[in-house]
């Protein structure tokens, strides 16, 4: 058997092999056709009725994929979110804070339930607005939606246990404001332990994907839920202000970018009101050479391009081990060929639309900057639809530290690769960021993975696997990432008060 | 002193072909199973599956007239108005093989493969398997599907294990050689990724590395395709010579088949999407296969004493 070597010397004239990933065998369209039962209009969600702005004015919501209007949403004032914490307060006072857990586990029970029943619609309706790929919505999105609900209804009767010696109590009313990268999923994150600890919710969802909160506000209502427990008011940043910053609240939540994150904690500083924030992201995904490199290259993939990258916990920032980086390169690149890229509602796709065209143009200058400063770029040759915002896979090897795309979060289907040599340049360069949200350790030795979990500053470390989420699990951020943590027994203390 | 233990072998072996995260791989498969494949995408990849059948018989009680009729089964599946390619090939033991080329002729498309080398166990001296292959290539077989030995696997002893795939490749001459790795017999995603090297470094281009007889509990899935084809995979870029994959019992359904195919797609590409490169060992599958594509040609699901040799004749 010759080696490789010999056989180039004998064999000058052969090319170098190559897989054809071609259209042999091409797959027709299947669209998902389940009907989303949009509404042509939706109003605002106050105190267990729809109810139009007070203002009047509405905005349109598009569909991503293909620049179609939607729904109307509206357009909610400072008025109106007045008046969606006086519903609130008056539903703590009166219905919801008198409960007892077990009473208000019945309701969350039923709300997981019926959003089950209606799973295929949610998941449509999700897909249209956001531009997710109907495989995600379906089986990621909707289900662990319902997997919140129904977690969190398990522990409504058992608060005693969430803080073991210490009575609790709810705080009241807690102003939520949630972002558009999954829209049904934050919802379910932010109002299902608030609810479950006996608070009243005041959200408001991302200007860009407002009708799944819309609908399962149908849902709220069908499950019988006390008017005023749960409001949803709709609008963008002066309305996501109004709720941040409304006396009433006791605590607010926010989900969503560094940047303002940051404006809503200055604006509340010197109040007593509590805060959780689950903010922006640059996670390094670490291969080491001993690393199962076919699964890797599958998790770095599910790490990067899962919901078009719009994801905080991403792995945006590929570390490889030097020994291995080119193997690793060469199967990224033939990976990438084969992800399905356009209509979000067919149920091949793989990587779907853009959320939004200002957030194609954030994604284009950022991906502009990087083959500016001289990181190298490869993205498949795949066709894009013609309308709407869709962006290729993209992977930027020979990036260093000091690259834009290495340090700041793109949001996108962006990978930037770098390499590293020893274990402790590995956990340098992965905690060398502003960011602490997550981390991907892939190795074959287990010491190295309990090593690596404790010395990354990341709220989760994920050990040769990436994005797995479970509603059990503590989900949150180290320093320019966020404080406090949802999910799990940790996710409700920061919905109590200990007395 | 350092250890010259099987285990010792093995891992360095693991050192050197890389490793298999079982979680992983089967994560990726599933995948796979929520591909939509409608219309003409489906008739295409039915008609490419039913290509790829190797039609198999390999029963004590198997008998040239039995044989005879698989054979016919083989060349006219169905009604010649389908549009159903024939069959790649017809798998027999050695004993039949004179009675399978008698059945197809001299001139014909399908192939005749032959289980030779002590099939399934592969419990036989070398010098009676490599009798037997020699039998079984006179008698007419244009194919030899052998099983390694997995004792000397197991036992760290690739050496032996490759020495007599190699004398197997040189009593089959022209004939193609499909090695049976009987992935349950080795048990982890890591030792059939290992196996397939060192298979694949002693058998010659056109040749095919397949995952089972067919005859224990465990046989072909797509956890075990991902990994074999993965392999290959690795081994062309790397050496440039392509190897040929037959995935061989447990897929009884069109469906399972047109998974099977999207894996094959999607890891080593259009070059492999032909019955010179991958095929089915399967009986069972044929049937459903032609009545899949009766209904994407009909609109309706016909009853199954429609087709020819029902299942259960196999």
């Amino acid at each position: 058997m010759p080696t490789l070597a010999e056989k180039k010397t004998t064999r000058p004239s052969r090319p170098a092999p190559e897989l054809i990933f071609g259209d042999l065998w091409e797959f027709d369209p299947a669209p998902e056709t389940a009907d989303p039962k949009l509404k042509p209009r939706y109003d605002l969600f106050i105190d267990g009725k729809f109810v139009a702005p007070k203002s009047g004015k509405y905005f349109d919501s598009i569909n991503p994929a293909n620049e179609q209007k939607l729904a109307e949403i509206a357009l909610a004032g400072r008025d109106d979110v007045d008046a969606a914490y006086a519903a609130a307060q008056r539903a703590f006072e009166t219905t919801w804070g008198k409960l007892p857990g077990r009473e208000r586990a019945k309701y969350l029970y039923r709300i997981a339930r019926l959003l089950q029943d209606r799973a295929r619609e949610f998941a449509v309706a999700e897909t249209l607005d956001g531009g997710k790929p109907i495989k995600e919505s379906r089986d990621f999105d909707v289900p662990m939606a319902a997997a919140h609900f129904f977690y969190h209804a398990g522990w409504a009767d058992k608060l005693e246990y969430v803080a073991p010696g210490r009575r609790i109590a709810p705080l009241g009313v807690v102003g939520q404001v949630i972002p558009w990268n999954f829209p049904l999923l934050m919802l379910a994150w932010k109002i299902a332990p608030a609810l479950a600890m006996g608070n009243c919710v005041v959200l408001k969802p991302a200007e860009t994907t407002s009708i799944t909160c819309l609908k399962l506000a149908e849902i709220l209502r069908d499950a019988g839920l006390p008017p005023g427990v749960v409001n949803f008011v709709t609008g963008a940043g002066e309305t996501g202000a109004a709720v941040m910053s409304h006396p009433i609240a006791a605590k607010v939540a926010f989900t969503g970018s560094t940047e303002v994150g940051k404006i809503i904690m200055r604006s509340l500083a010197g109040t007593e009101k509590k805060m959780t924030m689950e903010l922006g992201g640059k996670a390094a995904n670490i291969v080491f050479d001993d690393a199962p490199i076919d699964q890797a290259v599958e998790g770095i993939i599910n790490g990067i391009f899962f919901n078009q990258g719009h994801v905080c916990c991403a792995g945006s920032r590929l570390l490889v081990h030097e020994p291995v980086a080119e193997q690793v390169l060469a199967k990224l690149k033939n990976r990438i060929k084969v992800l399905r890229v356009g209509d979000p509602i067919d149920k091949n796709t793989d990587v779907g639309a853009i959320n939004s065209r200002e957030q194609l143009n954030k994604i284009t200058a950022m991906v502009a900057s990087g083959v500016k400063e001289g990181a190298e770029l490869f993205q498949p040759a795949c066709k894009l639809p013609s309308k709407g915002f869709y962006f290729r896979p993209t992977i930027f090897s020979g990036v260093s530290m000091s690259h834009r795309i290495a340090r700041e979060e793109i949001f996108g289907p962006v990978l930037s690769i770098l390499t590293f040599r020893t274990v402790d340049e590995a956990i340098e360069k992965a905690n060398n960021t502003a960011y602490g949200l997550s981390a991907g350790v892939w190795t074959d030795k287990g010491s190295r993975i309990l090593k690596m979990s404790t010395e990354l500053k990341a709220g989760v470390v994920w050990a040769n696997t990436y994005n797995k989420f479970d509603p059990t699990s503590p989900f949150g951020g180290y320093k320019e990432s966020g404080f406090g943590r949802e999910g799990g027994r940790q996710g409700l203390l920061d919905y109590c008060k200990l007395v | 002193m350092l250890a010259k233990t099987p285990h010792a072998a093995l891992v360095r072996l693991f050192d050197e072909v890389g490793t298999v995260d079982a979680v992983g791989v089967e994560e990726r498969v599933a995948k796979y199973t929520t591909r939509s494949i409608k219309k003409a995408s489906k008739v295409k990849g039915l008609k490419l599956a039913t290509s790829m059948v190797d039609l198999t018989t390999l029963e004590g009680k198997d008998t040239p007239g039995k044989v005879a009729s698989l054979c016919q089964k083989a060349l006219q599946p169905h009604d010649a108005d389908l549009g159903a390619p024939q069959v790649a090939a017809v798998c027999v033991y050695p004993s039949m093989v004179r009675h399978a080329r008698k059945a197809l002729g001299s001139d014909t498309g399908v192939r005749i493969a032959s289980v030779a080398t002590a099939f399934p166990s592969g419990q036989a001296p070398l010098r009676t398997r490599l009798a037997e292959v020699k039998a079984a290539v006179a008698d007419g077989a244009d194919e030899i599907d052998m099983v390694i030995n997995r004792g000397a696997f197991l036992a760290g002893e690739f050496g032996l294990m490759q020495d007599e795939i190699s004398a197997v490749v040189e009593a089959c001459g022209d004939a193609a050689l499909k090695v049976i790795l009987e992935v349950s017999e080795l048990e982890t995603y890591d030792s059939i990724r290992a196996a397939s090297f060192l298979a694949m470094r002693v058998i010659r281009e056109g040749d095919f590395i397949k995952t089972s007889t067919g005859k224990t509990s465990l046989n072909a899935t797509l956890g075990n395709n991902q990994v074999m084809i993965e392999a290959i995979r690795d081994f062309y870029l790397d050496t440039g010579i392509a190897i040929g994959m037959k995935p061989a019992g447990g897929i009884r359904t069109a469906k399972q088949s047109l998974q099977f195919l999207i894996a094959v797609k999607e890891t080593l590409g259009d070059a492999w999407l032909t019955n010179e490169r991958y095929r089915f060992g399967a009986s069972s599958l044929l049937n459903d296969l032609l009545r899949q594509l009766e209904k994407e040609k009909t609109g309706a699901y016909q009853a199954p004493y429609y087709f020819s040799e029902a299942a259960e004749s196999y």
